[in-house]
């Protein structure tokens, strides 16, 4: 394939989807070893109802309104979940499951009782999103990336998510020793002096603004198998943190470029003339990497299981 | 309108989908028990979003076959599969692998979700699939629904709950104490099997009314409100089911008489408002009920303490106590005691005393242990036992002269 075809149409798409998918995979390291990996299915559920909210507040589809809600929203959430918790006795994965369904269902009725039929605003959209759409029309060829006229149109998620993914990235490398001890052995850290609660917090936040800046590009389904999948995969072939996350940014990226190929490309070579969600696509390719690590990952057992020797 | 609806007065489609919901809602209600009690609530959640790539391939499968595609036996059926297979994928990721289960239901939720999706997008493309309105299983929609599917759905809602109600044994022991069900020779294993797959019935049936995001809702809302009003496992069941019945019942009938109100939100929000009244107002567990219960103690604390320091002579700074004092008529504004002031403050050194000497009498431990500085000391032992104990106070003096 030519430049001139696979720059305004595919490149674009292509780096958003790898932004996003190892931004989430990033935090979803950490979530997955202290048994919070639901937390990004809760959020992206909980972010609808933010867009929504600030949609009616301000009768546009303007992107930092929207962000601001979704991100109110998922704090609304988190604090909601915990007062549920304590309040009520529950245990974390009821009161999860109490609040992000109702907020969901607010979020489409809100969406059903309002005129949202001149933006693009529906709850498919919210699910899964529109990769393909984020072309970049003004380039024609790979020289466009030096032309600044072309460059000052490309895609506003674009720049979006790379800087959100720089954000995710410096949070993992900068709190890289707090995060991995607090992580293994909370007691330990507080003796050395660690603030678990509020890195906690920051954890779940940080995880928020992913789940949130790659909502508004890609829907809710990349972003919660980005936070499990990569993660997980890498989890079943390394004993080793730094190696884990390392691996799980490689099998994010991976699965973003594979899973956009395949939806772009893979039916037309079956005889089909028309492409598949990409969204769907990457999260079905992370799914069948984590499957292949499941069977045959090195580390896939539990340590103390005879079957691991 | 709406008594119209909720007197099943709309019409014979909208009648048998109201009920449906309802039986739904109370087999939901019921099954969701068991599994909030095995604290595995979000295990639902992996089923119902697996229940996607089984609609899309049953429905590309119908086509193939030169059927409609559109038969909600075959796409429910084709639902089941696919989420039996999700339910097997949670269950091998989580006893296989490392992982724990809430990495396995992630994943399996996401990523059977992510296929289904990848399924819809090749439908819509399919000469058959332009009005397939597979999206409906997304949310729920039960405007317009043929009356054969809404026979099903009623009939499928019956069964489920039947079948709810004829395991609902076995199903709490395992719940309430799994050690002590295998010890009486339940096999634990098979009983939690047959949890999964009525879940999995509720799921199944609840797709075409409140859709697969959603569905989770009537399985975990229900049982957790519950669990506010009563401590008994049977009573929770009961209760549970008739929440989750109410919630499903008003619902549907709000949907069916308003427009643009979709069936499965309108059911998950009534669910959610019957959830937030019992948080707050329920008995024992609410909010209310414990704030007040603290305040209470709260003022105990304060008038005891207030009470011995007017005993003792002792000034009191402490506003509240202070306030407290003066509301009973017990000190004045400038923290002088009244009469009756100093006659109960008499009583409560008194008490006082006679707990410190039970406290260090080894004979007495039994009753020491109720010691909590609020408890009145002859509630708690017999008046011989008073009496032995008054014997060692110290009896009062002359002051000698110098």
């Amino acid at each position: 394939m030519s430049g001139s075809e696979f720059v305004p149409l595919s490149l674009v798409p292509m780096l958003i989807g790898i932004c996003v998918a190892v931004a989430c995979a990033l935090p979803g390291n950490f979530l997955l070893l202290r048994r919070q990996a639901l937390i990004g299915d809760a959020i992206s559920h909980v972010v609808l109802p933010g867009i929504v909210v600030a949609f009616l507040i301000t009768g546009a589809a303007t992107t930092w309104p929207m962000l601001l809600g979704a991100a109110a929203a998922a704090v609304v959430a988190v604090m909601a979940i915990e007062a549920i918790r304590r309040l009520g006795r529950i245990e974390p994965g009821a009161a999860m499951g109490v609040v992000f369904t109702a907020m969901f269902a607010a979020g489409v009725l809100l969406l059903e009782q309002s005129d949202t039929s001149n933006v693009h605003l529906d709850v498919e959209h919210a699910l899964y999103g529109n990769l393909e759409s984020l072309i970049w029309l003004d380039a024609t060829g790979w020289h466009s990336l030096a032309d600044p006229a072309a460059l000052a149109h490309l895609p506003v998620e674009l720049p979006r998510m790379a800087l959100t993914l720089l954000a995710e990235a410096l949070f993992v490398a900068l709190l890289w020793r707090p995060l991995k001890i607090s992580t293994f052995d909370e007691r330990f850290a507080r003796t050395i002096g660690i603030a678990t609660g509020p890195l906690g917090l920051a954890l779940v936040v940080v995880s928020a603004i992913a789940a949130v800046a790659a909502f508004d590009a890609v829907g809710s389904i990349i972003v919660i198998a980005m936070f499990i999948c990569p993660p997980a995969t890498a989890r079943l072939i390394t004993n080793d943190l730094g190696h884990q996350v390392v691996w799980s940014v490689g099998f994010a990226a991976l699965a973003a470029v594979l899973g956009y190929v395949l939806a772009g490309y893979g039916p037309l070579w079956l005889g089909y003339h028309s492409s598949v969600s990409a969204a769907g696509m990457i999260a079905t390719v992370s799914g069948a990497m984590l499957a292949l690590a499941a069977v045959f990952g090195r580390h896939r057992h539990r340590t103390g299981d005879g079957a691991a020797l | 309108m709406i008594r119209d609806a909720l007197l099943f007065q709309l019409g014979y489609n909208a009648t048998l989908v109201t009920l449906g919901a309802m039986l739904l809602g109370m087999a939901a209600g019921v099954g969701g028990t068991f599994l909030f009690l095995r604290k595995r609530a979000l295990v639902s959640d992996a089923i119902s979003h697996a229940t996607l790539p089984g609609v899309g391939l049953a429905f590309m499968v119908m086509v193939a076959f030169g059927g409609d595609g559109r038969n909600l036996i075959g796409l429910l059926g084709g639902a089941a599969v696919s989420a039996a297979l999700g339910l097997l994928g949670v269950a091998w990721l989580a006893s296989r692998t490392r992982l724990a289960e809430d990495a396995a239901i992630g994943a399996v939720l996401s990523v059977f979700f992510g296929f289904g999706v990848v399924l819809l997008t090749m439908i819509q493309t399919m000469s058959a699939g332009q009005q397939a309105g597979l999206e409906g299983f997304l949310l729920g929609s039960t405007a317009g629904m043929l009356r054969s599917d809404a026979m099903i759905i009623a009939g499928a809602a019956a069964l489920t709950l039947g079948l709810v109600l004829a395991l609902r044994r076995p199903l709490t022991l395992a719940a309430f104490d799994p050690g002590f069900a295998a010890s009486t020779g339940l096999n634990v294993a098979r009983t939690d099997l047959a949890m999964m797959g009525l879940v999995l019935a509720v799921t199944v049936v609840g797709l075409k009314i409140v859709g697969l995001i959603l569905i989770v809702a009537l399985l975990i809302i229900p049982p957790v409100t519950a669990r506010f009003w009563t401590e008994r496992t049977d009573h929770v069941v009961v209760l549970s089911g008739v929440f989750g019945g109410g919630a499903a019942y008003l619902g549907a009938a709000f949907s069916a008489a308003l427009p643009d109100l979709p069936t499965g939100p309108i059911i998950v929000l009534v669910g959610f408002a019957i959830f937030a009244v019992s948080l707050l107002l329920a008995p024992q567990r609410g909010v209310l009920s414990a704030v007040l219960r603290h305040r209470m103690f709260q003022r105990r604390v304060h008038l005891r303490q207030g009470l011995l320091a007017l005993a003792q002579g002792q000034p009191i700074y402490e506003p509240l106590t202070l306030r407290l004092l003066r509301r009973e008529g017990l000190a004045l504004p400038d923290g002088v005691a009244t009469p009756a002031g100093r006659a109960r403050a008499g009583k409560a050194l008194l008490d006082e005393t006679r707990w410190q000497l039970v406290r260090q009498d080894p004979s007495f431990e039994a009753a020491a242990a109720h010691y909590d500085g609020l408890t009145p000391i002859e509630t708690v032992l017999t008046v011989d036992q008073l009496d032995e104990i008054d014997q060692r106070l110290p009896q009062p003096h002359e002051v000698s002269r110098p």
